[in-house]
C-alpha cells in the first residue's frame, strides 16, 4: 500500500477543503513523509488547532487530536512529555500557529520539545473566511483589511530559528517532492521541528488579491521559492516577493523530554545509593 | 501525624491517588501545589512541567490524560479565567483531570493573598455552552487531602474534569493531619476490551461513560471539540448535537448520589440553617454551637459537593426550618443557588463580605441572635 492509502481515512473522505486549495497537497506530503520516516503508525499522534488545515488530522488514520484554537502545540508537549516514546507532529494554519498560538509557538521551539510542526502559511484566516493573518503582506487585501493590511508580516522559519528550533525549513505545494522529504527530515530530528508549506487558498486570498486560479497561485510559488544558492546570485531588490525553500537550520541541543528524563534517572541513582 | 498546609495536603492527595503529570504557571496562593510537585513528581518518575501560561498548562493536562496519565493543574483566579477555554474542552472531550482552584479575591488580579469565594460561580459557567461540573470544596487541610483523592477518582471515574474549589484560607493554614498507608479506593479510568477496529471512542456504557482509550495504543481514534458522534469525528446532526449535550448532564446527574456529598451539625431539630462551605464553613460551626450554648436552634448545612448543589440534601432539612443563611466571602453566589432551590419555602438571608477578610464566627452568632 502506498503512503496515501495506508494513513489515510478514506471513509473519512471527500475532505471539506474547497476546489484548489493547497492544504490536501501538504497532506499528502506530510503522509509519504511519515511512510519515508519510518514511523510506527500505532505509535504517532497528529495533532491541530482550529482552521482548514487543523481538518487534515480527521482524515489521517494515527491517533489524532483537533484541539482548540491555537493551542495545538500546548496539548502535544502534554501528549510528547507524558508518553516520550510517541512520535508528535502538529498540523497548524499560520493564524493558528503565529496569532493565537504564537506564544505557544516560541516556546515550544525554546523548549526544544521533539515535536515536529507543519505550518501550513495560505497568508490568511482560511476557516473564517478571509481576514488577515500574521502572515498576510503588507498591503494585501482581506476582509478586515478592506484598505490593504496595515500590518507587517513574520519570517515564520526566522522566527523559530531565532526562539531555539533545532530543524526550519520551508517549501510549498507546488515543490511537493522537496516539501515531502523536508518534512521526513524534520521528522528525524531529534528536537523541535518547523516546517513552513507555502499554501493556496484560492477562494479568499488570492480571487480577493486578484492572484488568478489556483494554477496560477502555485505558478507564483515556483517562481518565487528559490534555493538558498539561487537567492544569493540575486539583489535585494530582486529578492522582493520571493522566499527561501529548502532546509534552513539545524542546529544541535539538548532535547526536552531527554534533560527532565534524565534528571529523574539520575534521582533513582542517587536514591539507589 | 503531620502539620501540614492545605496545598501541602492537596499534593499528598493527588500522590496517593496516582498522579503521574502536572503541567501549571505560578499564581498565589496555589504555588506551593507546583513546587511541592515539582521537587516529588520526578523522584517517583512523574512528569512536571511549568508551562508559558495557564491555557497551555491545562491543554498540556488534557494531551497528557489522553496517553492516560493521571493529572492535575492548580492556579487562583486569574488563571482560572485563563483556564476555562480548555476545561470546556476537556468537558466535552470527556478527559479527565483535575484542576484546582485556590480562591483569592477577585475580580482582575484583585487581592492576592487574600481569600475569597468569589469563583463559586465561575467554576459552575465558567467556560462557554451548556455543561454539567463537578466542584468540591475542603474546610481543612484534612479534607482537602480526602478531597484531592475524591476528585481524581471522580474524574476518571466520569470521564470529566473535576474542580478542586479551595480558597486561601484552607490553601495556606497549617492543621495536623494523618496520611494513612490505606487510602481506600483508588479509581482507574475503564479501559475498551473489543477489538480496535471497531472501537467507538465516544460510545457510552449503561453508565454513560465511554471506555477510553490511550494515544499509543493502536486503537488510531480522532478527538475533537467539536459535536461528535459516537465515533469521534464531528456532526453536523441536530439530533447528535442534542443527544451528546444531554448525555454528558445525564452522566453526572443520574449519578448524583455517588458524586453529592455534605455534611451536617445539629440539623435534626434546627430552625435556622447555616449554609456555609469552605473555610468559611468552620466559622459557621462554631458559631451554630456558640448559638445552641445560648438556646438558639440552629444547624449547620455544609455542600462538600458545591456542583452539582446538594438540592435533594437541603430540600429534605427544609421541613422545621423558619429560615436559612446563606455565609459566604462574596457578594452572594452560592445564595442563588440556594434561593432556587428553597423557593420560597423559607426565607432565606445572607451574611456576605467581600473585603479580604474572613467572616467570624461572632459576624455569623450575631445574625442568628438577631433572626431566631
Ligand atoms: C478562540 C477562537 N477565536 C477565534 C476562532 C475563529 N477561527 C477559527 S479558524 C480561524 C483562523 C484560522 O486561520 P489559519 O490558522 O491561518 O488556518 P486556515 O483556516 O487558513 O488553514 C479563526 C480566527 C476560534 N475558533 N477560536
Amino acid at each position: 500500500m502506498s503512503g496515501e492509502d495506508k494513513y489515510l481515512r478514506s471513509n473519512r473522505l471527500p475532505h471539506i477543503l474547497c476546489p484548489g486549495c493547497g492544504h490536501g497537497i501538504v497532506m499528502g506530503a506530510v503522509v509519504r513523509a511519515i511512510e519515508k520516516a519510518g514511523l510506527d503508525q500505532n505509535k504517532t499522534v497528529i495533532v491541530s488547532g482550529i482552521g482548514c488545515s487543523s481538518r487534515l488530522p480527521g482524515y489521517m488514520d494515527f491517533d489524532t487530536l483537533h484541539t482548540t484554537h491555537g493551542r495545538a502545540l500546548a496539548f502535544a508537549t502534554g501528549i510528547k512529555f507524558a508518553k516520550p516514546e510517541l512520535n508528535v507532529i502538529v498540523v497548524t494554519g499560520d493564524g493558528d500557529a503565529l496569532a493565537i498560538g504564537g506564544n505557544h509557538f516560541i516556546h515550544s521551539c525554546r523548549r526544544n520539545i521533539d515535536i515536529t510542526t507543519i505550518v501550513l502559511n495560505n497568508r490568511i484566516y482560511g476557516m473564517t473566511s478571509g481576514q488577515f493573518s500574521p502572515m498576510t503582506p503588507q498591503g494585501h487585501l482581506a476582509t478586515t483589511a478592506p484598505f490593504g493590511n496595515v500590518d507587517r508580516d513574520f519570517d515564520i522559519c526566522e522566527l523559530s530559528k531565532a526562539a531555539g528550533a533545532t530543524y526550519v525549513a520551508r517549501s510549498t505545494a507546488y515543490h511537493v517532492a522537496q516539501l515531502t522529504d523536508l518534512v521526513s527530515k524534520a521528522i528525524m530530528n531529534k528536537g523541535f521541528s518547523v516546517v513552513e508549506a507555502v499554501s493556496q487558498c484560492p477562494t479568499y486570498y488570492g480571487r480577493r488579491n486578484k492572484m488568478g486560479s489556483a494554477v496560477d497561485m502555485m505558478n507564483d510559488q515556483k517562481a518565487s521559492g528559490v534555493t538558498a544558492a539561487a537567492a544569493a546570485k540575486l539583489t535585494p531588490e530582486q529578492m522582493v516577493g520571493k522566499y527561501v525553500i529548502g532546509e534552513l537550520h539545524k542546529a544541535e541541543a539538548p532535547e526536552y523530554t531527554a534533560r527532565y528524563h534524565s534528571i529523574v534517572d539520575s534521582l533513582k541513582d542517587k536514591e539507589m545509593k | 501525624m503531620l502539620l501540614l498546609q492545605g496545598n501541602e495536603a492537596c499534593v499528598e492527595g493527588a500522590l496517593a491517588a496516582g498522579l503521574d503529570f502536572y503541567a501549571g504557571y505560578p499564581i498565589t496562593p496555589s504555588t506551593e501545589i507546583a513546587e511541592l510537585l515539582a521537587a516529588k513528581l520526578p523522584r517517583q518518575g512523574g512528569s512536571f512541567i511549568q508551562m508559558e501560561d495557564e491555557i497551555s498548562a491545562m491543554a498540556a493536562v488534557i494531551g497528557a490524560s489522553l496517553t492516560g496519565a493521571k493529572t492535575m493543574t492548580a492556579t487562583s483566579g486569574p488563571g482560572f479565567s485563563l483556564k476555562q477555554e480548555n476545561l470546556g474542552y476537556a468537558m466535552y472531550t470527556e478527559t479527565p483531570c483535575v484542576v484546582v482552584n485556590v480562591q483569592r479575591g477577585g475580580p482582575s488580579t484583585g487581592q492576592p493573598t487574600m481569600p475569597s469565594q468569589g469563583d463559586v460561580m465561575q467554576a459552575r459557567w465558567g467556560t462557554h455552552g451548556d455543561h454539567p461540573v463537578i466542584a468540591l470544596s475542603p474546610s481543612s487541610v484534612e479534607e482537602t487531602f480526602w478531597l484531592t483523592i475524591r476528585a481524581m477518582n471522580l474524574s476518571e471515574k466520569y470521564r470529566t474534569p473535576v474542580i478542586l474549589l479551595m480558597d486561601e484560607v484552607v490553601g495556606h493554614m497549617r492543621e495536623r493531619i494523618e496520611i494513612p498507608q490505606d487510602i481506600g479506593e483508588v479509581i482507574n479510568r475503564k479501559k475498551p476490551t473489543g477489538d480496535p477496529k471497531d472501537y467507538l471512542p465516544f460510545k457510552p456504557d449503561a453508565d454513560l461513560v465511554p471506555p477510553m482509550a490511550s494515544f499509543g495504543e493502536g486503537y488510531r481514534f480522532h478527538v475533537t471539540g467539536l459535536t461528535h458522534d459516537e465515533s469521534g469525528f464531528p456532526s453536523g446532526s441536530n439530533k447528535i448535537t442534542g443527544e451528546l449535550i444531554q448525555r454528558l448532564h445525564d452522566k453526572i446527574d443520574r449519578n448524583y448520589a455517588d458524586i453529592v456529598q455534605v455534611e451536617t451539625e445539629h440539623m435534626e431539630d434546627a430552625e435556622i440553617a447555616v449554609v456555609a462551605y469552605g473555610s468559611t464553613a468552620r466559622s459557621a460551626s462554631r458559631a451554630v454551637k456558640q448559638a445552641r450554648e445560648q438556646g438558639i436552634k440552629a444547624g449547620l448545612f455544609r455542600p462538600i459537593t458545591i456542583w452539582p448543589f446538594p438540592a435533594q440534601e437541603l430540600k429534605s432539612c427544609l421541613a422545621g426550618l423558619k429560615h436559612v443563611v446563606v455565609a459566604e466571602m462574596n457578594l452572594g453566589q452560592l445564595i442563588l443557588e440556594v434561593e432556587r432551590q428553597v423557593a420560597g419555602a423559607v426565607s432565606v438571608g445572607g451574611i456576605m463580605r467581600a473585603d479580604g477578610e474572613l467572616i467570624t464566627p461572632a459576624q455569623i452568632l450575631a445574625y442568628l441572635q438577631e433572626v431566631k
